[in-house]
């Protein structure tokens, strides 16, 4: 109980002051995974409407894949990036290892199928609903795919907020691929692992208290405007 | 049941030659080894209003789903054959039995059809604007389409279809959810559209609606197409017992 008042107290502090390094900190968090979190959405979302919406061989197959990538463990992405990236790796002349952009790829795969099988449920429902209609007006495949996206659009932002929640919660793929390096590639939750590591309770517990609100104040942020412009769409 | 594609289809076409008639021969269609339509033989010409009228069940929303091409039969063929037939992708509209908005303005349902077909902004503007008068919805445009009322949602449907200016206009079972002042408003843009030339070919269950609009009957049960007819000769003594019995309010299966 002592603890939880010390990181309570250490989390106040920290905010107060507007600690230099808990700021950057938040900030490459924040980059790392709404970067994540985009490049899913813009991968994710238009395969999840071609899965919903085609019937081809192995379809089933797929579909049961992706759901079932939705639980990748972070660390086993984290590894199979690192291998690729680092310097013996195929795309070792890339030379990110140990770099934000590293980063943002792993969480990006973390999450491409979370946003993938989410889209597909809800672009398969609005299919199913319109599909003879849009046939029937002589819609065409993408101005069709265009259009169920567009119709699905405040359903997808549930999608979205899956993946950024799993984006800014995991800690395994960025911790290998990003190497926890202070002021280069240290985000909340690596910050949290290594204080934990070190003894310093209240400062993690200070640091995931911090993570939780982020979290809570994005999810707010993109819930209540989505569900301002939904009203006005009479949706 | 295969699905044919629909491609988008370049520019309306207002007027020109007639596609009609539409011509089905020994149309089938069977699912899981059951046949849900038998032998269909039907031919659908220009000016009289049809209703395709047959107890739940009968076939009537398939048939219409094979004569507007969203469904291939089993076997058999469907044909248009008139001098315009090659525009028949175009020159025909269906309203089904739910409204199927999209979740965007009144206004923006009926230009999204008219964008599909090619139309520039400025025409899609005024037919669009026309449509939503001939609907009574005028006043209506700016709102969401998703607040409407049903029977509102309905006449949306419907100027969506009469903005394409189809020659053929298919309705399946279009006031099935409807209560009786919104049916009744929906029978007259029905009846309005009708008195512009367009064709109507339309389902229903509903004895007092086929009596209402149609001018030619087309019975169906079991799959099977029983009597075509004018709707005066039909209501007067069908020959069939089943389409006696149907009159007479009995059920049928």
């Amino acid at each position: 109980m002592r603890e939880m008042s010390e990181a309570v107290a250490a989390a106040v502090d920290l905010v107060a002051r507007a600690d230099p390094e808990l700021v950057e900190i938040v900030l490459l968090s924040l980059r790392v995974s709404v970067s994540a979190v985009i490049i899913a959405a813009l991968i994710g979302i238009p395969a999840g409407a071609a899965l919903a919406m085609f019937r081809f061989p192995g379809r089933q197959g797929l579909v049961i894949a992706v759901n079932a990538l939705m639980g990748l463990p972070p660390v086993v992405v984290g590894l199979c990036v690192y291998l690729l990236v680092s310097r013996s790796g195929p795309l070792g002349n890339w030379g990110i290892l140990f770099t934000a952009p590293a980063m943002i790829i792993a969480q990006t795969i973390l999450i491409v199928p979370i946003v993938t099988a989410l889209s597909r449920g809800v672009i398969e429902d609005l299919s199913t609903e319109l599909s003879e209609q849009l046939r029937s007006l002589g819609v065409g495949t993408s101005r069709a795919m265009l259009t169920l996206i567009r119709e699905a659009r405040y359903r997808l932002v549930t999608a979205v907020l899956a993946g950024f929640g799993r984006a800014i919660a995991e800690v395994g793929a960025v911790l290998i691929v990003g190497g926890n390096i202070a002021h280069h590639t240290r985000v909340m939750t690596t910050a949290i692992a290594l204080e934990t590591s070190r003894g310093n309770l209240a400062l993690a517990l200070g640091l995931g208290l911090i993570l939780i609100a982020v979290s809570l104040a994005i999810n707010a942020l993109v819930y209540l405007t989505s569900g301002i412009a939904r009203r006005r769409a009479g949706a | 049941m295969a699905r044919p594609a629909i491609e988008e289809q370049p520019a309306i076409s207002a007027g020109g030659p007639s596609i009609l008639p539409l011509v089905l021969r020994d149309v089938c269609l069977s699912a899981g080894g059951r046949a849900l339509l038998d032998r269909v033989n039907l031919v659908l010409t220009a000016g009289v209003r049809t209703v395709v009228l047959g107890p739940n069940g009968a076939g009537k929303s398939l048939l219409l789903r094979i004569c507007h091409g969203l469904i291939s039969p089993s076997s058999g063929t469907m044909e248009w054959t008139g001098p315009g037939a090659t525009e028949a992708r175009v020159r025909q509209a269906m309203v089904f039995q739910r409204p199927m908005l999209l979740r965007r303005s009144v206004i923006a349902n009926v230009d999204y059809a008219l964008a599909v077909r090619r139309m520039s902004r400025a025409l899609r503007t005024t037919r669009a604007r026309e449509a939503l008068e001939m609907a009574g919805l005028a006043p209506l445009a700016e709102r969401p389409a998703g607040v409407l009322s049903g029977g509102e949602q309905q006449r949306v449907a419907l100027a969506r279809a009469w903005a394409l200016d189809p020659e053929v206009l298919f309705l399946d079972e279009p006031t099935a959810n409807l209560d009786p002042a919104a049916t009744r408003a929906v029978e007259e843009a029905i009846a309005g559209i009708a008195r512009g030339g367009t064709k109507i070919v339309m389902t229903t269950h509903d004895l007092g609606q086929a009596r209402r609009l149609a001018e030619e009957i087309v019975f169906l049960h079991n799959g099977r197409l029983l009597e075509q007819r004018s709707a005066a000769a039909f209501f007067a003594g069908p020959g069939h017992e089943a389409a006696r019995a149907f009159l007479r309010g009995e059920l049928l299966w």
